[in-house]
């Protein structure tokens, strides 16, 4: 096999699983390491510039980072990376001063930014600094969109929201708050130089089931009901509810229910409990204020009696694989189950809705009503149109929104400079050797045996007398301090030197996951794992090979489990081998990215 | 050396023995000894033959002497019995050791130093009884703890860090073993494990005195330009002679090896080694020809590693003085102390 080339910025970004696995690229282990050293105000910087809303992400962020973690490869759990975020946020004191402040003078460039969500955020804080005029339309009296309309306020109080909103808007953008936007063409005739789509996928699914229409007054949509509970036009619900889906509004509907006079609450799904769209955590925290979850029910028809509600009927289902092995839910013929009720909560998916954009405004949409957005600069097939967050590639989550941000703003600060918007900006990397002294290095290489530590909640009882008051209570700093060693700094790279090895074998012998193996050279990367001193079980993760060292061999190393505590290093007689922190920041739309690019 | 312990998380897929351990538990401390030093190869190769033996890590007893070699037990076999001795007289306490509990697994850890100048009369004799041991000496050819001078096995003409070249004859301990009876007789590379690992393994399946002799650079002040122990220069002079592969009883693996080159060896627990020829000159039952090979290789500038000489026979130092077949410490008061009456039979015998 040839040798590993380090230098593509890739090689070691994957080594960083969080970072990789994270849609903006934050760096991870960079901020963690500073929590543990209570440098809250530089860990929440660090976040801010790369995901825009530390404390919000910190409280409702997917975690795609959580299930990539190295740690839970090594042991059980990953690190608790989006609960050690929202530390940063929670401890970092009074941060306004190091934002960036508005333009003193515009570069007389106009975009507009339709939905005030995150996606739109994104785009107004990275082009606001760089002098464009900015304007953010939401039909909603704040700016937040989904953040604000659908996530519970005992999952993501109003006072974080309103700061990290504020900070976004407050680079120099303008809010147009109660202006929806029915006509693109109409925004289009308002002479802006470019236009970013950030409306989200605003309408929930409905069940057009038998009895729908006739109980209508206790049936409801999902994230509308959740926006109404969230604005305060809905404060009451039966104390039967039924909630029908398995994502986590399923879960956010049901716990606000418990909140709201839902006593007998239960969430009813199609698949199996483990197949839910759901987070883990977010399934947990319904269970643990008395949710049940009823799995392979398949809803039938609202029972209903002169418009009043009854119940729910369910068909029993049973999994089982297809001839091609897709999974496929066969009626198990058992009698129908019917759930009594007096509200029912329908959060069975989102869609995308766009009869504000006119047939001939210029913009091609895909035979699923889906507009046709390029997915490397999120253009749209108009040059000055561009989509971001769920409205560009259907619903997703708060994260990648921020992510479709950020290149958004790239391509429209390209696109309105003249320049070609598929040239990217490549992201800024280094590789800096960490060695302090003979057995120093600038990170705490120690390896903690700790598991996974727990968010402290606020008891039951309490949380659930009010829909405002926050579950988590956030890990103190002592916890978050312990959480944060957990961390095994993938970022700290190991680097190897083969003209400089003698093959003494320290760094074989010494290696606690026997992660290092000179080997002969193979001729393809599936006899070379064979030939490793340990299993080699995990093709997603590298084989680091060496050019060959002295006697012909090659230094193959599986980057799988590696802890990166720096033995290999410290055991190194001639300092082939070396642990160097590799950074990667992504480009962002400015005069940085203008001059490398 | 390294201020942290080694981490205790390991790969989750890795293997276990007959005993349900991984190689990490039988680990040691953490060495304090200079990174990529040569003994701690030889320690992970110890440790490497123990796990794939299967060896009860709490039958094992390690002794060592004085000198970086025999710091190096403390490194390994973790739950295993230990003694560091005074300088050159860990032959002296196996032996009484050996003699006092004849069941356990006796492993000599010495060094250059420590064996073939102020031990050498101590090696000597174990080697002539047949005392049942795995003696290593990780032969680096300079006092290290003292900061590099010559010691009695580096070579004539050999420089020291500094460019002093040494003058005296070298000794060479597997040919003294030879001489002195050893029934065992082994040199081998830190820097080899491959050749190493199966040579440790057999060793401890040999029931006599097993020498093995490996060479094990010493980074800080024997592995430059002009020392014949640096890691370059043994890869360049190294002769094996033979290769070993080492088949327990428990799962014979049947493997092909061309009419003639490859011959097998049956140890006494049924286990089996199979030699490979490599030099076709080289009779390893002989000893008047291991002596010679010995000398021939050393007169050709050649550093010969591999099984030097075997005697697949042995007869250790129990059943020579015909000692009784229980340890000490599982026979009672009555066997241990007969008494008078006994006692003056014994007298009267010898009038």
């Amino acid at each position: 096999m040839k040798a590993t080339d380090v230098s593509h910025p890739d090689y070691f970004h994957k080594v960083v699983d969080c970072q990789w696995a994270c849609p903006a690229h934050t760096p991870v282990p960079e901020y963690i390491r500073l929590i543990a050293a209570g440098d809250y105000v530089g860990a929440y910087m660090i976040n801010w510039r790369s995901n825009v809303f530390p404390g919000i992400l910190g409280r409702t962020c997917d975690r795609p980072c959580e299930p990539a973690c190295r740690r839970g490869r090594v042991e059980e759990e990953p690190v608790a990376i989006c609960r050690l975020k929202r530390v940063a946020a929670d401890y970092k004191g009074d941060i306004a001063p190091l934002l960036p402040k508005p333009p003193q003078n515009r570069n007389g460039k106009r975009v507009a930014c339709i939905g005030a969500g995150p996606a739109s955020l994104t785009v107004a804080r990275d082009l606001s600094p760089l002098g464009y005029d900015v304007v953010i339309f939401d039909g909603d009296q704040k700016a937040g969109g989904m953040m604000r309309s659908q996530i519970p306020k005992f999952r993501l109080p109003d006072s974080v929201l309103d700061e990290e909103v504020g900070y976004a808007l407050g680079c120099g953008a303008t809010f147009v708050a109660n202006r929806w936007i029915d006509s693109l063409k109409g925004l289009l005739g308002e002479g802006y130089d470019a236009i970013f789509v950030g409306s989200g996928a605003p309408r929930g699914r409905d069940l057009d089931l038998p009895g729908r229409k006739e109980a209508a007054a206790h049936i409801h949509i999902g994230i509308d009901w959740l926006a109404s509970v969230s604005f305060g036009h809905t404060t009451k619900i039966g104390r039967r509810v039924v909630v029908l889906g398995g994502g986590n509004t399923a879960m956010d509907c049901c716990r606000s229910s418990r909140r709201l006079g839902g006593v007998d609450v239960k969430v009813v799904v199609r698949s199996g409990f483990a197949e839910m769209k759901a987070s883990p955590w977010e399934k947990e925290d319904a269970l643990r204020e008395g949710i049940p979850i009823l799995n392979y029910h398949v809803p039938k028809a609202f029972i209903q009696d002169n418009g009043r509600l009854l119940g729910v009927a369910f068909e029993k289902v049973a999994a089982s694989k297809d001839d091609k092995g897709a999974r496929v839910l066969t009626p198990t013929g058992e009698p129908e189950v019917v759930v009594e009720c007096d509200d029912v909560l329908i959060a069975v998916g989102q869609e995308n809705a766009f009869p504000w954009i006119e047939k001939d405004a210029g913009i091609a949409f895909d035979r699923w009503g889906m507009p046709k957005v390029d997915p490397l600069t999120f253009q749209s097939s108009r040059p000055d149109v561009f989509f971001g967050g769920d409205a560009a590639l259907g619903p997703k989550n708060i994260i990648t929104a921020v992510a479709h941000g950020h290149e958004a703003a790239i391509s429209i600060d390209a696109y309105c400079r003249g320049e070609d918007v598929r040239l990217r900006p490549p992201p800024m990397t280094n590789l800096v050797s960490q060695k302090m002294g003979i057995h120093e290095w600038s990170y705490d290489n120690a390896i903690t045996v700790d598991r996974r530590f727990k968010v402290p909640h606020a008891e039951l009882a309490i949380a659930l007398k009010n829909i405002r008051a926050e579950v988590e209570l956030g890990f103190d700093p002592k916890l978050a301090a312990a959480e944060a060693q957990r961390c095994l700094n993938c970022d700290v790279q190991t680097v190897f030197s083969a003209p400089d090895c003698i093959e003494c074998d320290a760094c074989v012998d010494i290696c606690p996951v026997d992660c290092i193996s000179f080997v002969p050279n193979a001729d393809s990367e599936e006899r070379l794992r064979a030939s490793l001193n340990a299993p080699s079980t995990n093709p997603s993760q590298a084989i680091y090979v060496s050019t060959p060292v002295k006697t012909g061999r090659v230094m193959a190393k599986d980057e799988d489990l590696c802890l990166h505590c720096g033995l290999c290093a410290e055991r190194c007689p001639t300092g082939a081998w070396d642990m160097q922190k590799f950074t990667l920041d992504m480009a962002q739309a400015g005069t940085s990215c203008q001059s490398r690019a | 050396m390294s201020f942290l312990p080694k981490p205790k998380f390991h790969h989750p897929a890795l293997a276990v023995n007959a005993l349900g351990f991984t190689h990490r538990d039988y680990e040691g401390a953490i060495s304090t000894l200079c990174a990529g030093c040569g003994h701690d190869s030889i320690s992970a190769a110890i440790i490497h033959a123990c796990y794939e033996l299967s060896l009860p890590p709490h039958r094992i007893a390690k002794l060592s002497g004085i000198g970086c070699s025999s710091k190096t037990p403390t490194y390994m076999l973790g739950q295993s019995h230990g003694f560091n001795s005074v300088h050159g007289r860990m032959p002296s306490v196996l032996t009484g050791a050996n003699l006092a509990n004849r069941d356990l697994i006796y492993l000599g850890v010495s060094g250059d130093g420590d064996t073939a100048s102020i031990g050498l009369g101590q090696f000597a004799h174990a080697m002539r009884r047949g005392v049942n041991m795995v003696y290593i000496v990780e032969n680096n050819g300079v006092y290290g703890l003292t900061k590099g001078q010559f010691s009695a096995t580096s070579d004539r003409g050999s420089k020291s860090k500094k460019g002093v070249e040494n003058l005296d004859s070298p000794i060479d301990l597997v040919a003294l073993a030879v001489q002195l009876g050893a029934t065992f007789a082994a040199r081998s590379f830190s820097g080899d494990k491959a050749q190493l690992v199966p040579l440790i393994k057999a060793a401890f399946e040999h029931r006599g005195a097993a020498f093995i002799d490996v060479i094990s650079p010493c980074v800080a002040f024997n592995n430059h330009d002009g020392s014949t122990k640096s890691f370059d220069y043994v890869r360049e002079h190294n002769v094996a002679l033979n290769a070993l592969d080492f088949i327990t009883g428990r799962s014979p693996i049947e493997i092909d090896y061309p009419e003639g080159a490859a011959e097998r060896v049956a140890l006494h627990d049924g286990s089996t080694i199979t030699l490979r020829k490599l030099a076709d000159d080289h009779d390893w039952r002989d000893r008047a020809a291991a002596l010679a090979a010995l000398e021939k290789h050393r007169a050709e500038g050649e550093i010969v590693t591999g099984l030097i000489y075997l005697n697949d026979e042995p007869v250790d130092l129990h059943a020579r003085l015909n000692t009784a077949k229980k340890p000490l410490n599982e026979m009672g008061e009555a066997e241990l102390c007969p008494g008078a009456k006994a006692l003056a039979a014994i007298n009267a015998s010898l009038r």
